[in-house]
């Protein structure tokens, strides 16, 4: 499904990622892990087509297509999804029409008729009770004024209702106390399926054992320094990234 | 010899010398003697010109050259499903074409006892005494066109509150243009007497894109303990002028709601001056214009906090695209005896274009010691952050600037209660945002 071979990618001329070698199939679920200031998220932006990211090298194929060639929104309607470390706030905007907007763009493009706001409703009901969301949640503007938690489990329920091929969850663990973690892994548990695959970015180790990944990578200075199973999450947990990466603790020049 | 920018003042003289004798109410010597007296204001003043700081950033050439005709030529000639798509549901209706009442057009329902609503040229051919000591002289504190327009006005329409005297439903003052070339000089009068409270909503619009020039007056006096809105919403042909004051007296804990909306017309000005006379008065101006193009809009505030306790909020937004221009000049003075004032005033805009261009000016002239006044203003672009936020979400680049640019706009029209209205501006509002190609910067 997802193939990045040699990736380089800079930043204001300074490389961020240098040569990252990643394969995702279908149904498989790899946690990217990695101390702050190794890369992870930058990943997570070039796949999703966030601007001012430069390949200096390499390619990612998605599905056979060349995914960088694609804008944001067509990454998108093509099922790739971002799940934001920080989801942005859209003051004036209900978090349901955020909803119908992306729904009826998917739709749209692949020539089916657009949904109605009660169709959207209905559909957006039941992945709030996964979620263990109030359904006032909706007529709220995006994020606005939402928790860290209700933020997360936001970007959890916009990930099962537009139903995406590749999900790339950046830090979907991070700020939240031990009700929406489980919520979230819970969300996340509920959308693994033999056809979509899912990157999971994450510092800590919390959430790999709520969502078991098929692959663990240790990404450090802007290279995948090992990969593994599961295993190798428990082994970080005991010998810390210095372990791994050589240093001592992680860097801490980049959030 | 005059110089060439005296010939449309003495325009405007000529035909005043030549029309006077046919106005409304001349046989009521009080308005004979104070159109008199505003003719020979705005002779003396002429059209403001560009060293007037006030006004320089207003072109006004557009305005001063044309010789409008004062008078329509013959009566309006529009059609009641013409007005259809501009009435709003749930109002008492009163439709004006070329400045002049239409009441086979307009529906006033049953009115409480207690309220009172003409047309102004009604009111002015009756006997009018109570209305001279308002009519009887140009509104203070405002332009050489309200003096215009206390020379010329022929009709609009009064509104009186018995105390007490609440109406329900909104009053929708419906002015419709459809003759090209003409001046219409609109002037409405609010009376509303102790614990009264009313709605108005001022409407202006065309039949077809004609060029023409509106310069309304619209004054409100709220007695003590009256509530009064009063919502605005131009959307002018677009080859059209409006020039418009809104003049408010407010007596001791009386309240206004004003709000502005500016969608239309190739140069638009609105003038609004309030008094805060009586204590614990409080008013809430709000506006929102959308320039398109090389639309010009202008918004010129000045808010008088004259007595303790009083309250004032103001909230503009503006949205501008292509080559256009605003201007948002926000005046606050805080007179010695007014203590305790409190003051808000805020201005936020958002530029599409590279060659769209605003002028803010918040100004806060604070002559005594204790009160609580601020302002902020901005001007920006839309947010990256949000734009791919959205388009992560599979949201085109195009669609995902006019969700934004409406959520910037979003704040103004929930502020407006008025279900009718919130509905007619949500389906304006979207044709006015630019198309992708024009939208980007």
């Amino acid at each position: 499904m997802l193939e990045i071979r040699n990736l380089h990618v800079a930043v204001d001329g300074a490389p961020i990622l240098k040569g990252i070698d990643l394969t995702v199939k279908p149904g498989e679920v790899h946690a990217i892990m990695g101390p702050n200031g190794s890369g992870k998220s930058t990943l997570a932006y070039i796949l999703a087509g966030r601007d001012g990211y430069r390949v200096t090298e390499g390619e990612v194929r998605y599905g056979g297509r060349d995914l960088l060639a694609l804008a944001a929104e067509e990454r998108a309607r093509a099922g790739v999804f971002l799940a934001f470390q920080y989801p942005v706030e859209i003051p004036g905007v209900a978090n349901i029409y955020l909803l119908k907007v992306a729904i009826n763009a998917a739709r749209r493009h692949r020539g089916e008729p657009e949904l109605d706001a009660m169709d959207i409703l209905l559909r957006v009901r039941s992945k709030l009770k996964l979620m263990d969301m109030d359904e006032s949640l909706l007529y709220r503007a995006v994020n606005e004024s939402f928790s860290g938690g209700e933020k997360k489990r936001n970007e959890i329920l916009q990930m099962a209702v537009l139903e995406p091929k590749l999900a790339i969850l950046d830090e979907a663990d991070s700020g939240l106390d031990i009700d929406a973690l489980k919520a979230v892994a819970r969300g996340i548990n509920a959308q693994r399926d033999p056809g979509r695959a899912m990157i999971l970015v994450t510092h800590y180790q919390r959430l790999l054992q709520l969502v078991v990944p098929d692959r663990v990578h240790v990404l450090a200075q802007g290279c995948i320094a090992r990969s593994g199973g599961w295993e190798l999450a428990a082994e970080l947990e005991r010998t810390g990234y210095g372990g791994i990466t050589g240093r001592e603790g992680g860097e801490e020049a980049r959030p | 010899m005059n110089a060439p920018v005296h010939h449309a003042v003495e325009y405007y003289l000529g035909e005043f010398s030549r029309l006077a004798p046919a106005l409304p109410g001349q046989h009521l010597p009080w308005l004979r003697r104070a159109r008199e007296a505003a003719m020979e204001r705005f002779a003396r003043l002429g059209f403001p010109g560009r060293r007037d700081e006030e006004w320089k950033y207003t072109p006004l050439a557009a305005i001063e050259k044309p010789h409008f005709a004062l008078v329509p030529s013959a009566p309006g000639s529009v059609a009641a499903e013409q007005v259809e798509g501009f009435a709003l549901a749930g109002t008492h209706l009163l439709v004006f074409v070329n400045g002049r009442f239409e009441p086979g057009l307009s529906r006033p329902e049953k009115l409480p006892a207690g309220a009172t609503v003409v047309s102004l040229r009604e009111a002015l051919e009756g006997d009018a005494g109570e209305l001279a000591a308002r009519l009887g002289r140009v509104p203070e504190n405002v332009t050489p066109f309200a003096a215009l327009n206390q020379a010329f006005m022929t009709d609009g329409a009064y509104l009186r509150l018995a105390p007490g005297t609440k109406l329900l439903k909104p009053i929708q003052l419906l002015f419709l243009a459809s003759q090209p070339n003409l001046a219409i000089q609109p002037r409405i009068l609010v009376l509303a007497e102790e614990g009264s409270a009313a709605t108005l909503i001022e409407h202006h619009a065309a039949i077809g894109d004609i060029g023409y020039f509106t310069n309304g007056v619209t004054e409100i006096v709220a007695c003590p303990g009256a509530a009064i809105e009063h919502h605005k919403l131009q959307q002018e042909s677009r080859r059209a002028f409006h020039v418009a004051a809104v003049v408010a007296e407010q007596d001791r804990d009386s309240r206004l709601a004003s709000t502005s909306f500016a969608l239309g017309a190739a140069l638009a000005r609105v003038d609004i001056a309030i008094g805060l006379q009586g204590e614990g008065a409080a008013c809430t101006l709000d506006g929102l214009y959308v320039a398109v193009g090389r639309q010009h809009l202008d918004h010129h505030t000045r808010i008088d906090h004259l007595k303790p306790r009083c309250r004032s909020r103001e909230l503009y937004k503006g949205i501008l695209s292509g080559a256009a221009r605003a201007v948002f000049n926000g005046k606050v003075i805080v007179h010695p005896d007014a203590q305790q004032s409190d003051a808000f005033q805020s201005n936020h805009n958002l530029l599409l274009s590279e060659n769209a261009e605003v002028d803010t000016k918040p100004q806060l002239e604070i002559f005594a010691d204790d009160v609580k006044c601020g302002h902020g203003a901005t001007v920006g672009q839309l947010d990256e952050d949000q734009l791919f936020y959205l388009r992560s979400r599979g949201v085109d680049g195009g669609t995902a600037r006019a969700v934004l640019t409406m959520a910037f706009a979003r704040e103004s029209v929930d502020r407006v209660g008025i279900p009718a209205l919130q509905k007619r501006l949500d389906q304006l509002l979207p044709a006015l945002l630019p198309r992708e190609s024009e939208g980007q910067t």
